[in-house]
């Protein structure tokens, strides 16, 4: 009797928090790696504090943020940063939308289509934008020298601020649309073949059908791959670090016209090894990711779904 | 169940923080394993084999980087106290910032450097003593400045090619940018007279007698008439048109070297090393002179030892012999690094040194006694920083972004906020 109440004891005990056992790994590791340096960066951004030197941390307050609303290289980061945004999370969205398309109709090796355009997404970042600074070099790069067939002319793509931000913007374009056309194309598959019949019957072409339905109906993979898209490509450091490599790197080009707020925060952090001021760089970064993220999701929701 | 979960994830934190920190201390076979951090080229792979073939008890594992990512990383590892080499090399650009921190660093007086001082010129070994007095490196080598010029298309233009005439061709600054303006009327197609307005400017301004920051450590630019005069030279002849627009250590510049894009080049003691590894094909087609207006020092570096070593005697010990005068010889015959040792200065193997790479020009000869003639100037804590603004703003008057004035302005406003 007795070991029958402890059994039944032990199997409500165990009911009751095997969950939690079930789901603290999770919590643990995002405890460890997500929540503590989070918490730890605002802390860090109310103090003065040298990179090397943490026992000559003095608190400051919000003295970083008021310094660093005044100060106009983070200004000037944070509006390459949207220009950044803008010109990549766009079209990798539209052009992912169309290959997914493209891939959803029934061609003969189909397969390696679809493994080729996840391809650009497992190379290393690094790698991918050592190429395509030398594909954009002013004097010798492949993309000159077809313009030059044009009689386009030499563009010197690192010294112009909308020339280096379209460089920049075509790696991570390149990189990450096979990613998002890989998601809607899944998801394209999940549409039930019915509703074209219907709309052929309606007749309803290709375009129309494609606007109608497969958008619509790609919503909430559009609203995924937007906020995916966004917090990516705001937080922007390889690209622009080695699209100008040296011993300026960290600048973002002669007058920092592609640093990108991650960057401004590295060179912050590593050069000036101020590590207080580049922390308070990440937490307003931070937030404003939230926010584009947020109207980015305002924006898609908008698409029609009835 | 849990504690069970626990003991899993803690494995894995602990697998996790082992891997990325250096490994183990202990090499195979119970040898005492040292790692030294490098940048570019040292010219020490023959050196530590030797090393290690004399100390059967020692293992040495060498990391090199690019310049720009070792002393970020070097930063990253000693704001951690975690992931430093045993021995890490550091610029002249940076020594500065590094020495203000140097409770990071172990105090190589208390290891016997006050023994080794005189070894060193004695303003490289002021140059990484902090403002408390201790020493947080040894001096490996001192930049020593010297013109690199292709012979083949000095000829071409119509210049003289022999090391003497293309001397005497410009003994001051002005002279230089004069030569230029001829070699250009004449010039091959696509070949500059010089590689880029930073690289110029730099070695100009390696040569004034206050550089950016004076003896209190106050920033000079905004009125220091040698930075200005040497702008306004140099901005002059990147609007003649005597600049291949080419920014040092980036890979179109090595492009330019391997393309002949410039004649001339402003070659520190190491450059030539990096010359002779970017351009194999040029062999031959290089030569040295002297630089004009006199001697000058641009970059060289230093052995540190981080405080956070498992085996700081042992690295000690490897750093001073590394920077031994006999060890510095055989880095200038290998790498061309000019010693910071002056007893060198008169060893007739190292005086009679001829660099076959560059038509055999006797580069012992030129380096040692540019060394001599070379005026120790005062680097500031952020001499590194305002170094590269200062190349920024020459790029933007490059790039055809901003005059000359406009340019110098901007930079000596940027430079302002660097000082706060």
């Amino acid at each position: 009797m007795e070991s029958l109440d402890r059994a039944t004891r032990r199997h409500r005990w165990d009911t009751r928090f095997a969950p939690y056992a079930y789901v603290a790994p999770y919590f643990l590791i995002f405890g460890v790696f997500g929540l503590f340096p989070l918490l730890y960066t605002i802390w860090v951004s109310l103090q003065h504090r040298n990179l090397l030197d943490a026992e000559g941390a003095s608190f400051t307050g919000v003295d970083n943020y008021q310094q660093l609303l005044a100060d106009p290289y983070f200004w000037n980061a944070m509006g390459n940063t949207l220009s950044l945004w803008l010109l990549t999370t766009v079209p990798q969205i539209l052009f992912a939308l169309g290959i997914a398309q493209l891939l959803n109709r029934k061609v003969r090796t189909r397969t390696l289509f679809r493994m080729g355009v996840i391809l650009p997404n497992v190379t290393s970042v690094a790698a991918v934008t050592i190429i395509f600074a030398q594909l954009f070099g002013r004097d010798f790069g492949l993309i000159n020298w077809v313009l030059e067939l044009f009689g386009a002319g030499h563009i010197d793509w690192q010294a112009g601020t909308a020339s280096s931000h379209i460089a920049i913007a075509t790696m991570v374009v390149w990189r990450w649309t096979g990613y998002h056309a890989l998601i809607f194309l899944a998801s394209m598959q999940a549409i039930p073949s019915s509703l074209y019949e219907a709309a052929t019957l309606d007749g309803a072409r290709g375009w129309q059908q494609f606007w109608r339905i497969t958008v619509p109906l790609l919503r909430p993979q559009i609203i995924f791959s937007t906020i995916i898209a966004t917090t990516g490509n705001m937080r922007l450091l390889a690209e622009p670090l080695l699209f100008n490599p040296g011993t300026a790197a960290a600048t973002g080009g002669s007058d920092r016209q592609f640093q990108t707020a991650a960057l401004y925060l590295y060179e912050q952090g590593f050069t000036n090894y101020d590590f207080g001021y580049s922390s308070t760089i990440a937490v307003v970064l931070a937030i404003t990711t939230i926010i584009v993220a947020g109207l980015g999701y305002l924006v898609t929701k908008r698409i029609q779904t009835d | 169940m849990r504690s069970k979960t626990m003991a899993i994830v803690c494995a894995a934190l602990m697998a996790g923080a082992v891997i990325s920190g250096c490994g183990s201390e202990s090499g195979s076979g119970g040898k005492t394993k040292l790692t030294i951090g490098l940048f570019g080229n040292f010219g020490y792979t023959e050196l530590l084999k030797e090393y290690a073939s004399t100390h059967p008890d020692i293992e040495i594992q060498d990391r090199t980087a690019s310049y720009s990512d070792h002393h970020k990383n070097l930063a990253a590892h000693l704001a951690t106290n975690n992931g430093a080499a045993d021995i890490e090399a550091v610029d002249t650009g940076y020594v500065a910032q590094f020495k203000a921190t140097s409770d990071k660093f172990v105090d190589l007086n208390t290891k016997g450097g006050d023994q080794l001082k005189d070894r060193w010129l004695p303003w490289k070994w002021a140059a990484s003593l902090s403002k408390e007095g201790q020493q947080i490196g040894y001096g490996t080598d001192v930049g020593g400045l010297a013109i690199c010029y292709r012979r083949d298309l000095l000829e071409a233009a119509g210049l003289p090619s022999e090391r003497t005439e293309v001397a005497a061709l410009w003994p001051t600054w002005p002279d230089f940018m004069a030569a230029g303006k001829q070699f250009q009327a004449n010039a091959p197609e696509g070949v500059k007279w010089f590689d880029g307005g930073p690289t110029v400017l730099n070695a100009i301004v390696g040569q004034a007698a206050t550089g950016y920051y004076d003896q209190s450590d106050r920033i000079t630019v905004g009125s220091n008439p040698e930075l200005k005069q040497g702008w306004d030279l140099v901005a002059d002849a990147v609007n003649s048109g005597l600049s291949a627009k080419l920014l040092y250590s980036t890979p179109v510049w090595n492009t330019g070297f391997k393309q002949g894009q410039f004649a001339t080049v402003t070659c520190p003691a190491w450059q030539m090393a990096k010359i002779k590894d970017q351009a194999p094909d040029t062999a031959g087609k290089w030569d040295v002179t002297s630089v004009p207006g006199g001697g000058g020092n641009w970059g060289g570096s230093y052995l540190t030892i981080p405080k956070q070593g498992k085996n700081v005697d042992k690295a000690v010990e490897l750093a001073a012999w590394l920077t031994a005068p006999e060890q510095q010889a055989k880095v200038f015959a290998s790498a061309g690094l000019l010693p910071s040792t002056p007893k060198l200065y008169e060893d007739p193997a190292v005086v009679g040194l001829q660099n076959p790479f560059f038509n055999n020009a006797p580069v012992g000869k030129l380096f040692t006694d540019a060394a001599k003639q070379l005026q120790p100037q005062y680097q500031g804590p952020k001499a590194g920083d305002v170094q590269t603004a200062i190349g920024n703003a020459m790029q933007r008057v490059e790039q055809g972004k901003q005059s000359g004035d406009d340019s110098w302005n901007q930079f000596v406003g940027d430079v302002q906020n660097l000082s706060s």
